[in-house]
């Protein structure tokens, strides 16, 4: 019998091409997505990536799997929708920091807090690009490249991975976009992870914050193994400088909606009709 | 008082129990084989505030709410004002109360025949546990001629779970309410009709959804769409499906589209304040070709409202309150029984033209507890069509999940489903679902999802038509029940009408109606809103060949058939 030929990173992408700037870090996030998938054997038609509206969120179109491509800082939810009422299919939610945590955040605390199995990526930039560089919830305070806020946003930045660690997150790990394979490997291992995991790519934007090549010389790879313990976990992530990559948190809780046996009986419907007869 | 009905309320300090007391005299009059509609009305307190229990037993299912009140069992007279509207008098009524409190204003003004009973008294003489509902029950049942047996056997049904006292304390004090001579004597509506159904609109509503195949609710609490969701969970247990307790309404409707995507039909319930919320996915649900329904109970609006009561004033939200060109469905259900068919009917629609459907009922039938015959279903549709043969085959030919067909409905593949895949799309797309902003791709993907609800024939269903008169009375939803009866009054009164009921509001089905009406001298629209949404709507979508007048008036109190009709002569006589 004839084997079937593995996938190659390079059968995992659409021929939709992309509309991002040259030198955008989301092309190694899209890279990273294609490797993951094909190390992983995934199959195309059982996987769906879910989006928001920015940049990122653009990047359903250019993998050839399935996708969803909503409105602004809902694809969480679309995603938890699908993979509750179809837990058989690999899901995937992506977007940028304005999408996760400005407009989306309440989706974003109350996914975490949820634990559905399934991954989420942020591939902040720190600016809404798409909309020509407004300040988002992750820009520095000073960062005055802004007409809207010309004098730097003036509101402290927020730290994402402290935010998912606080609402229950139980998978927490970062990476840039410098590195994609380390990205490609955090995203097989959060895939495979039993829960909800959270994968924070520091993704830089190379037109309106062009300092972001700054980040390659202060980003550091974790050493040994991720946090389990959520105070030792809270501490780092409350005071660190937010450029250490890896996986950063690891934890197993039961995932919702609990994995139970869903004893159909075929005469419910007409059950619950009776019900209401006198 | 009428041959045909007779009205009771219930009212006292929540925590009496007069809601317990009203479920429990109707759940008796139904095994009696009679008709009859429960009206819950709430004061703003969570647990603790005033309540009343309105009944109103008939002899037909024309459910309307009574204009005035043959009997008033005040177990006290605490916050009484706060019903005084709804709960009219006539010296012809009669008052059952305790004679140590004074009678609200409004009461004595009206004169009513009063009865004393010292409720809570006999209560404590009955049993130390004992209860003033349980009595007010017996003397009620007895009233009615309802057998005691039968009321002590739903008493303790209802208390299985309380301490035995409790329940040997309802015994003794429905078993002595009942013994008492009668307080009054009334003409009592008949009895004997077989196969009845006691439900609420909301339950009746969440039945046709789970019957037409709704498998994914997800769920955000709000008054007066939370019993919906609540019976859901329930439901959805037993035949198997998922709810899922949203953070919000933004997340409920997307999540119901992320499981609609997934060929999960499903299903979310709101009121308006939340319905506002959703308006920008259900755009996301037109464009991306998702199907969803979204059933909306209307309380008072705008803002917070009134939300314990009744308005029909989501109309144009409904209608108008999406961005862009965005053709979606929207349907009304008549009457409590017909939430299992029209909700059932609007998941069907929602399924087979892939698109959202929003569906409006309102507080007054959705918390409302009626006898009912067997409610009518709405019969499963025809499998949908299969996804063109040419599109499966990987490099066989290419699947465009936006494909433009003859009737606009392209077929629809889902994750899992092999070598169909695709990138749903709020952004204006292509057949493929490709982001376009190409004009030829907007105007030709507007045209289809226009055209796919234009062009679908709904049958007969889109509205109840009656009457042979020249006087057409044109309505949506729950006001129906208000204009029958005041079709009846007018009947009567030598005006002979025809009455169009709406089920389906968007599409209009403008030639259907154009043909109800033709011979008709005029029109009236009648509605529960302040500003004439449906008048305003209908004259904008289509040329009437009579002249259209307006009878509109605001919640909270139910339309009454009698101001309709009186209405209707005024307009006539104009």
């Amino acid at each position: 019998m004839m084997q079937a030929i593995p996938l190659k990173a390079r059968d995992f992408k659409s021929d939709v091409k992309p509309i991002w700037c040259p030198g955008c870090g989301h092309f190694s996030v899209l890279n990273a997505i294609t490797k993951a998938m094909a190390a992983l054997g995934i199959d195309k038609d059982d996987t769906v990536l879910v989006s928001g509206i920015g940049c990122s969120s653009r990047l359903p179109a250019y993998v050839d799997s399935y996708g969803f491509h909503g409105v602004h800082g809902r694809g969480l939810a679309i995603a938890q929708g699908l993979k509750v009422a179809r837990p058989d299919l690999t899901v995937l939610a992506l977007g940028g920091d304005g999408d996760g945590f400005s407009i989306g955040g309440n989706h974003f605390i109350h996914a975490c807090r949820r634990n559905v199995n399934m991954t989420y990526i942020a591939m902040d930039n720190e600016v809404y690009g798409m909309t020509k560089g407004q300040a988002s919830p992750t820009t520095p305070m000073d960062w005055d490249h802004s007409k809207l806020t010309p004098h730097g946003p003036g509101v402290r930045p927020f730290k994402p991975a402290a935010l998912a660690l606080a609402s229950g997150a139980p998978w927490i790990g970062r990476g840039y976009s410098g590195n994609p394979n380390q990205i490609a490997k955090l995203i097989a291992e959060a895939v495979e992870f039993p829960g909800f995991s959270f994968l924070h790519v520091m993704s830089q934007c190379i037109t309106f914050c062009p300092e972001q090549t700054d980040w390659k010389a202060v980003v550091s790879e974790m050493d040994g193994p991720p946090l389990a313990d959520a105070d030792a976990a809270a501490k780092q992530f409350l005071h660190e400088d937010g450029f250490q990559t890896g996986l950063l948190y690891r934890e197993e809780r039961p995932t919702w909606p609990p994995v139970g046996e869903t004893a159909v009986d075929e005469t419910a419907l007409a059950s619950l009709a009776a019900s209401f007869s006198v | 008082m009428s041959e045909h009905h007779l009205s009771i309320a219930i009212t006292g300090a929540g925590g009496a129990g007069v809601i317990s007391c009203g479920e429990l005299l109707l759940q008796a009059w139904a095994r009696e084989g009679g008709r009859g509609l429960l009206r819950k009305a709430y004061g703003p307190q969570i647990r603790g505030g005033e309540s009343a229990a309105l009944l109103k037993l008939t002899d037909s299912e024309r459910y309307t709410a009574a204009g005035h009140y043959d009997v008033v069992v005040a177990l006290d007279w605490d916050n009484f004002s706060r019903f005084e509207d709804e709960i009219g008098l006539k010296p012809e009524s009669w008052v059952l109360c305790d004679e140590g409190q004074e009678l609200p204003a409004a009461v004595a003004a009206a004169k009513p025949h009063l009865v004393h009973l010292p409720f809570a008294e006999l209560a404590a003489a009955c049993h130390p546990q004992g209860r003033i509902n349980m009595l007010a029950l017996g003397v009620l049942g007895r009233l009615l001629g309802l057998p005691t047996a039968s009321m002590v056997e739903l008493a303790l049904q209802k208390l299985a779970n309380k301490p035995e006292a409790y329940r040997d304390a309802a015994t003794a004090c429905i078993e002595h309410g009942a013994a008492r001579e009668p307080a009054c004597r009334l003409p009592v509506p008949a009895l004997g009709a077989a196969g009845s159904w006691y439900l609420s609109g909301n339950q009746a509503a969440g039945l046709g959804a789970l019957e037409s195949g709704i498998r994914f609710v997800a769920a955000y609490p709000i008054t007066p769409a939370s019993d919906v969701l609540e019976w859901m969970a329930g439901g959805l247990e037993q035949v198997g499906g998922q709810l899922l307790q949203a953070e919000d309404e933004l997340a409920a409707i997307n999540m119901t589209i992320g499981a609609a995507f997934g060929g999960v039909p499903a299903f979310t319930a709101t009121s308006g304040p939340g319905l506002a919320l959703m308006t920008e996915s259900i755009g996301l649900a037109i464009a991306s070709e998702t199907p969803v329904t979204i059933f909306n109970v209307m309380r008072g609006g705008p803002s917070t409202g009134i939300p314990t009561k009744s308005e029909q004033s989501d109309l144009n939200i409904a209608l108008y309150g999406l961005h862009g060109d965005a053709p979606h469905l929207v349907l009304a259900p008549l009457d409590i029984a017909d939430c299992v068919f029209t909700t059932g009917w609007a998941v069907q629609l929602a399924q087979r033209l892939q698109t959202p459907a929003i569906v409006l009922s309102d507080q007054f039938i959705g918390q409302s507890t009626a006898i009912v015959s067997e409610p009518r279903r709405c019969e499963p549709f025809p499998p949908e069509p299969a996804v063109e043969a040419e599109a499966t085959d990987a490099g066989g030919g290419e699947y465009l999940r936006y494909r433009l067909t003859d009737d606009g409905v392209s077929g629809v593949a889902y994750p899992g489903d092999r070598n169909r895949r695709f990138t749903a799309d709020g952004l204006e797309h292509s057949e493929k679902g490709t982001p376009s902003a190409r004009q030829s791709d907007h105007q030709a993907q507007l045209a289809k999802r226009q055209n796919k609800l234009t062009d679908f024939n709904y049958g007969d269903d889109w509205a109840a038509v009656s009457g042979e008169g020249q006087v057409g009375l044109v309505s949506f939803g729950s006001s129906s029940a208000a204009v029958a009866e005041a079709a009846e009054r007018l009947a009567q009164q030598g005006v002979s009408t025809r009455v169009v009921s709406l089920r389906l509001l968007a599409p209009l089905q403008s030639a259907a109606l154009a043909a109800a009406l033709e011979g008709c001298s005029l029109a009236v629209v009648i509605e529960q809103n302040h500003s004439r949404q449906l008048f305003h709507y209908l004259r904008g979508q289509m040329d009437f060949q009579q002249p259209l007048h307006s009878y509109a008036m605001a919640g909270p109190v139910p339309l009454a058939p009698e101001n309709i009709a009186q209405a209707v002569v005024e307009v006539m006589e104009s």
